[in-house]
């Protein structure tokens, strides 16, 4: 297969000071983000968190109410979308139903005078497996199969950017899975910037480079995918990418590279590159598979993080199980424990201690509200 | 240049809207808004004495007129339209009801039939009845001797008329009755009968309430040409069954008495208005066509 | 019984069909008569005279000539101006969408006779001569709300992402609309052109305001009704309907089977 890596170096896409208000609402509230040219960029977040009217506005679908577009030096803002050299691939796919597969494929190329369109849509049939169905009509293809022409219709324009709108919302979970890394696989084929707008955290961090977590308009954090989840800069992020125990407190001193939060009397230790705060009033973060439970009489390792408490609630998930633990202070922390011993698992009532590596706790702002997020969250099956 | 941005677009948006507006609703207009216009100064033109000759004026006497010489056939027009129409919907709404819910593969062939009337003659469709309506057919022999017709016959009679408005208008009230049944989730009807196991409280309660759209648009299309029609009348009653389209259309063509035929015409349009205001504001839906 | 009643809405649901093409059959069963005295109402005796000399009556065949011609511009200029229309309404936000909605649907709610007769009045007003020309003018007008309704529902069953998707693709507003609207649209404006044709095509009450001393094919079977309608008219109305049937029922399986073979091939 000969290689479809594009020629020409990929630019950046720049989006500067971007809003978008209907009726007095900011769907989009001054955004401002770059991203590099190459990448594998996701916008993730809840629905009506912005992230469609951001993707649908860089494609030239919608017009922004102020702020600018740049793709490398050239401006895009006041550009048509049939004049951009932005593609996309849409929610269900809007693949054109009256053309069989090689014309969906060729219809950009057509659009702008390519007089020979064979090489390149075999090609590109080619490389998202599809060659023998070339004929068919889209209503005769398979989900996964649609979704591909749709790819394979976007890609063949060679664009600076690949818009993709929750490309994967309509597949089953199987399928989904496979797509994942099939689209990933692609990307790094074309070596194309590819902006993918999901409400999924399991999809974002399995496929991008990059997440940009968006909320309320704005973008709460941007960073690479084990970044955002292990060290969350709010209690929105720390909350949609996953399950976590919160738990509001002070920091009251520290030596060298660890400060001290206490909580409810109780102290604990945290790496000060990973506090969040702006004041000494923060919040205690640790994500529940950190943690590790000991017997009430056994040791643990030196300088971790511990506490007492008891089992309120098992549940077997099958690769761990989860366990509810009552702390002195009366919340109840959630705690994953891999299915490593073939000893008996903590019964309900059992008095247990927790501990768990400074290292793997962060900070966050006083401030924030430690239910942000929580709602909105999908549940990765 | 970001609020230009934004609004520019709009703006030439809407001026492609007008343009791609401006032929057919300029058409429509011309030739049918100043038409009316025009139709309500003939209808207060006073005569000059001679006939077919009329100068401008505001004579309101017309409408007097007008209603108390014609105000029997209005009332015909009103009532055979009414019963026709009613007809039409207990006709209707099986065929609607099975085409849109039953039929699975023979439903596209059942709607080109439904359609297929249109391609024949609406006159010679009407005068057809007279041979099936005839004084020695099958139908009128049966109803006799059943003692069933008050005049012993069918044809000439207001019966003869009612039964050609409610033949003529019926693929007006099928159309939108299987519009408005196709949209309706068959699980919906399930449910229901599920609910409350008899068919016809599942009728009542699920199937009727949600095909009311079609209904009223259906009970509308039919009416109002039921309403204003003459050739029932004329090809299938006796001249004590004239409509008031007959009336419009006799002293417009035949009397050459324009501000009369005017008069009567812009009494129907608004006793027709009024009808469908009541009735839509009744049915409970302001959803039209 | 039980299955009596499980059928009965089929069997109610044919015989009203039936019921629709009772007075059609009886049309063409008389196109076949040699009626006894000048009108054809009873059956007398089969003969193929009619259909032998479709032409044989003074007038007949140019009055049917002439509907056929008014029918066909009338249909193209509405559908066009329609589909215009329905394009606006459907794909456009603007100022006055509301009242260009009404205007459209006030043809349809009011009675012919008042369309005739306001259109006549114009005419009379304007001194124009009546013919061929205000015929014309008069069946435009009354087809487009038909067309107009038709697209629209059309239009509005289509999905908008695919425009989008053919712009994002490079496709300019035309040729958005030459090479995915359009084609996505059409069967739907063939349909309604097609109903716009029937109705212009069978219109007499408003023809016969419009039309002075020019005589459209309904006109022509109005005056004859009096002195008795020729067989030839029944049968060159059994064969406009005939035609018609056989014509969108052919369609009908032949795209109905195209469907089936794509389902069974995928």
């Amino acid at each position: 297969m000969s290689e479809p890596r594009r020629a020409t170096p990929v630019e950046d896409l720049n989006l500067v000071k971007l809003s978008k208000i209907y009726g007095g609402l900011a769907a989009v509230d001054d955004l401002t983000l770059t991203i590099p040219g190459g990448s594998f960029f996701a916008l993730l977040g809840p629905s009506g968190c912005g992230k469609t009217t951001t993707l649908r506005m860089v494609a030239g679908l919608e017009n922004p109410t102020s702020g600018q577009m740049f793709v490398g030096a050239q401006e895009i803002t006041d550009l048509k979308a049939y004049k951009r050299p932005v593609n996309t691939v849409f929610q269900s796919y809007a693949l054109f139903p009256h053309l069989d597969i090689f014309e969906n494929v060729a219809f950009g190329l057509r659009r702008r005078g390519v007089k020979d369109v064979t090489g390149p849509v075999e090609r590109m049939l080619e490389l998202v497996e599809l060659t023998s169905m070339a004929r068919r009509k889209p209503g005769q293809l398979s989900g996964g199969q649609q979704q591909r022409v749709a790819v394979a219709r976007a890609l063949i324009n060679e664009p600076d950017v690949l818009l993709l709108d929750e490309p994967l919302g309509a597949l089953d979970l199987k399928l989904r899975r496979q797509m994942q890394i099939e689209l990933k696989r692609i990307q790094v084929e074309v070596g194309t910037t590819f902006v993918h707008v999901t409400h999924d955290q399991e999809e974002a961090m399995t496929m991008a480079d990059t997440i940009a977590v968006m909320n309320q308009g704005r973008i709460e954090q941007l960073g690479a995918p084990t970044q955002i989840y292990e060290n969350p800069a709010t209690a929105f992020v720390a909350n949609f990418l996953g399950q976590c125990n919160l738990v509001p407190g002070q920091i009251t001193g520290g030596d060298g590279d660890n400060a001290v939060l206490s909580a409810n009397g109780f102290n604990f230790s945290v790496p000060r590159s990973r506090i969040h705060a702006a004041g000494s009033s923060a919040i205690l973060g640790v994500r529940p598979e950190k943690i590790t439970m000991y017997w009430a009489d056994e040791p643990l390792p030196a300088g971790h993080n511990r506490l007492e408490g008891t089992v309120t609630d098992v549940s077997f998930t099958g690769v761990s199980t989860q366990y509810l633990v009552k702390v002195p202070w009366g919340q109840e922390l959630v705690v994953f424990e891999q299915n490593l011993s073939l000893e008996e698992l903590s019964r309900r009532g059992e008095h247990v201690q927790i501990g768990w590596a400074p290292g793997h706790t962060f900070a966050l702002d006083g401030a924030e509200d430690i239910t942000a997020g929580m709602g909105s969250h999908v549940v990765g099956a | 240049m970001t609020i230009a941005a934004a609004v520019g677009p709009a703006r030439r948006r809407a001026r492609i809207a007008y343009l791609l507006l401006l032929p057919g609703v300029a058409w429509l207009a011309i030739f049918f808004i100043i038409p009316l216009i025009s139709l309500f100064f003939t209808s207060l033109q006073v005569s000059t004495g001679s006939s077919g000759k009329y100068k401008a004026g505001f004579n309101w006497r017309n409408y007097v007129e007008a209603l108390s010489e014609y105000w029997e056939f209005f009332l015909r027009a009103l009532i055979y339209a009414g019963i026709a129409t009613v007809l039409a919907l207990v006709i209707a709404y099986p065929l609607a009801y099975f085409i849109a819910l039953k039929a699975g593969r023979w439903r596209a062939l059942m709607l080109v039939l439904v359609v297929a009337p249109f391609f024949a003659s609406f006159l010679l469709r009407t005068y057809a009845w007279k041979t099936i309506l005839a004084d020695d057919a099958v139908i009128t022999q049966t109803l006799n001797a059943l003692h069933l017709l008050p005049d012993g016959r069918i044809l000439n009679t207001s019966i003869a008329v009612i039964a050609g408005l409610t033949y003529n208008f019926l693929p007006f009230m099928i159309l939108p009755l299987y519009a408005a049944l196709d949209k309706i989730d068959p699980r919906l009807i399930e449910a229901g009968s599920d609910l409350y196991a008899s068919p016809f409280t599942t009728f009542r309660k699920v199937t009727w309430p949600l095909s009311m759209p079609g209904v009223v648009a259906g009970t509308l299309l039919t009416f109002i040409p039921a309403a204003g029609d003459y050739i029932n009348a004329e090809l299938l009653g006796s001249t004590k069954d004239k409509m008031i389209g007959n009336a419009i259309q006799t002293n417009f063509i035949e009397f050459r008495d324009y501000p009369m035929a005017s008069a009567l015409s812009f009494i129907l349009m608004a006793s027709i208005l009024i009808i469908v205001t009541v009735y839509i504001r009744r049915a409970g839906t302001e959803e039209l066509v | 019984m039980a299955w009596l009643r499980s059928k009965l809405l089929g069997i109610v649901a044919v015989l009203v069909l039936v019921y629709l093409f009772v007075p059609i059959a009886v049309v063409a069963v008389l196109s076949f008569n040699d009626p006894e005295g000048k009108f054809n109402i009873s059956w007398n005796e089969f003969s193929l005279s009619a259909w032998g000399n479709l032409c044989g009556v003074a007038g007949v065949c140019q009055s049917f000539i002439l509907s056929i011609e008014i029918a066909l511009i009338a249909t193209l200029i509405a559908t066009v101006f329609g589909t215009m229309i329905a394009l606006a309404l459907v794909r456009y936000r603007f100022r006055g969408r509301g009242a260009a909605n009404s205007l459209i649907f006030l043809p349809m709610a009011t009675p012919e006779v008042v369309l005739g007769a306001s259109l006549l009045a114009l005419y009379l007003n304007l001194r124009l001569p009546l013919g061929f020309w205000t015929i014309l003018i008069a069946h435009i007008m009354f087809t487009i709300s038909f067309i107009v309704v038709a697209v629209k529902a059309r239009l509005q069953g289509m999905d908008p992402r695919l425009e989008e998707a053919a712009q994002d693709l490079y496709a300019s507003p035309w040729q958005t609309f030459r090479f995915v609207t359009f084609p996505l649209v059409l069967p739907g404006i063939l349909g309604a052109a097609l109903l716009g044709f029937a109705l212009s095509f069978d219109d007499f009450i408003i023809s016969n305001f419009a039309s002075g001393t020019t005589v459209t094919f309904p006109i022509f079977i109005w005056g004859a009704a009096q002195r008795g309608i020729p067989v030839q008219v029944y049968a060159l109305a059994t064969l406009v309907f005939a035609l018609a049937l056989v014509g969108t029922v052919v369609g009908q399986i032949v795209s109905s089977r195209r469907r089936r073979k794509l389902a069974a091939s995928s």
